[in-house]
């Protein structure tokens, strides 16, 4: 790791402030940013960190029943916390292992948008809103290719608020030796239509499987998308699996998150 | 630098550390608990699993200045003053646990972790919960054995002596 300074505010205003400077960067969990400095990839000057805001953690019932997941709420507590939810707490209880889970945090993983993070599908699957310190990012809004999102420059999440689906299921293809989605599909079913979110697979990171969607406004059945997978020129080739297998396997996870949806 | 202070196996230690020095790093250079061991230093293998008020970390990925005014349990503070072993170490004497021993003090900071959480767990919950502990020697059996043992469950059809 290259050298940095260390700082720990008690609130949102004064770690928005501090991450003005350029080469400030904020560290959550660092179970992504830590690995990541050691392998020398990134050299911030300073490392804001995000765990000593009381206001960023927790999870409460927000307008409509949404479940409201503060920014630096750990894997761990919304596995424990997400009841309203379960397909989430469900998903967040299956990340990496527990220790990875009592660090990591929900507003470090869906900042981060890395192409085989299980939390992104969760959030563009359930049509989640990323609320930062300056405004209200819709998902379908946020996610912006590989690492990339809509967060400006010294932007931080603070909260993501999650409407409660009818039912819901992830599917997660465990990369053996990473624990990471090889492919991940979150399946969510509201009053008004059904939400299909992909991770693992593309090229583009996650995305929304809308011809399943459109064939799953028939109803909650597997067999209404039997056989179908989605183009695979946009697919990952890499040493863990072909862009025809990755296509594949998204067809396959996205009928068994129908078929156990509940 | 910066000064630390934290807990560590109920003794408080304070060092001074760069932004940059690990939690891993600090008890092992400026406090020498070196039982603390590191594997990998990639988040990958848990033999520098740590408790953090209370909860299993890998102190390879976290910085030592996060953990000002925590609580730290390590290896060092499992056995009594005395040398006596506590009851998950004595299980995985007793039941084989460990071959080269590396990986044992993450093994044995993670399964007291687990039987905080889940007093008696199923051998699919231990095998769950060890997810993110690599041992290189003995094949799991027994350190699952060793770990339902030290929970007081029947383990005579686990696995064979
Ligand atoms: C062994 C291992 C296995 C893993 N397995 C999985 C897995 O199966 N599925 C999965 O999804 N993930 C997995 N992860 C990644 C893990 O979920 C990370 O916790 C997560 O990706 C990052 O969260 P963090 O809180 O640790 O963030 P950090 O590492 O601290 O930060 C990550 C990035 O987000 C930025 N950031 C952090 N918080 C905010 C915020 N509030 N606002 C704006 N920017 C912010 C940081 O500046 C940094 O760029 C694994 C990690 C490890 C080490
Ligand atoms: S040394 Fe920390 S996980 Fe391997
Ligand atoms: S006993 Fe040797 S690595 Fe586990």
């Amino acid at each position: 790791m290259y050298s940095f300074d260390f700082e720990k505010p008690s609130t949102i205003a004064d770690a928005v402030a501090a991450l003005a400077d350029d080469d400030a960067q904020a560290l959550a969990g660092g179970q992504t940013l830590i690995p990541t400095l050691k392998q020398r990839l990134a050299s911030p000057e300073k490392l804001i960190s995000l765990t000593g805001i009381p206001e960023l953690q927790g999870i409460c019932t927000g307008d409509n029943g949404a479940l409201c997941i503060g920014a630096g709420t750990t894997h761990a507590d919304v596995a424990a916390g997400a009841g309203a939810f379960p397909a989430l707490a469900a998903l967040a209880g299956n990340i990496g292992d527990p220790a990875v889970r009592s660090r990591g945090t929900i507003g470090g993983s869906v900042a981060n948008n890395d192409p085989s993070a299980c939390y992104p599908a969760a959030v563009l699957g359930a049509g989640a809103t990323v609320v930062t310190n300056a405004r209200e990012i819709a998902a379908d809004d946020f996610f912006d290719g590989l690492f990339e999102t809509a967060l400006e420059e010294g932007e931080i999440i603070t909260e993501v608020r999650f409407p409660i689906p009818e039912v819901a299921n992830y599917q997660k293809f465990e990369q053996p030796a990473s624990r990471f989605a090889l492919v991940g599909v979150f399946v969510v079913k509201f009053a008004d239509g059904v939400r299909v979110a992909v991770t693992g697979a593309s090229e583009e990171g996650v995305f929304r499987w809308r011809e399943a969607e459109n064939a799953l406004s028939n109803g909650m059945d597997a067999a209404l998308i039997e056989g179908m997978s989605p183009n695979a020129d946009d697919m990952i080739t890499d040493l863990h699996g072909s862009a025809a297998y990755r296509a594949h396997l998204v067809g396959v996870m996205t009928r068994r998150a129908v078929a156990a949806a509940n | 630098m910066s000064q630390v202070t934290m807990t560590v196996n109920g003794k408080t230690a304070t060092g001074d550390v760069e932004g940059r020095t690990l939690l891993s790093q600090f008890l092992r250079e400026n406090l020498n608990l070196t039982g603390t061991h590191v594997g990998c230093d990639t988040s990958q293998c848990g033999a520098c699993v740590v408790h953090v008020d209370g909860k299993a970390v890998k102190s390879c990925t976290m910085l030592a200045l996060e953990a000002e005014g925590a609580d730290v349990a390590t290896i060092e503070g499992q056995a009594a003053p005395d040398g006596t072993l506590n009851t998950i170490q004595q299980a995985f004497q007793d039941h084989h646990g460990l071959q080269c021993g590396f990986c044992t003090p993450g093994m044995v900071m993670s399964a007291a972790a687990l039987l905080k959480d889940n007093p008696k767990p199923t051998e699919t919950e231990v095998r769950d919960y060890l997810e993110g502990n690599i041992c290189r020697c003995t094949g799991y059996h027994n350190i699952v054995k060793a770990i339902m043992a030290a929970s007081g469950q029947d383990v005579s059809s686990i696995a064979a002596e």
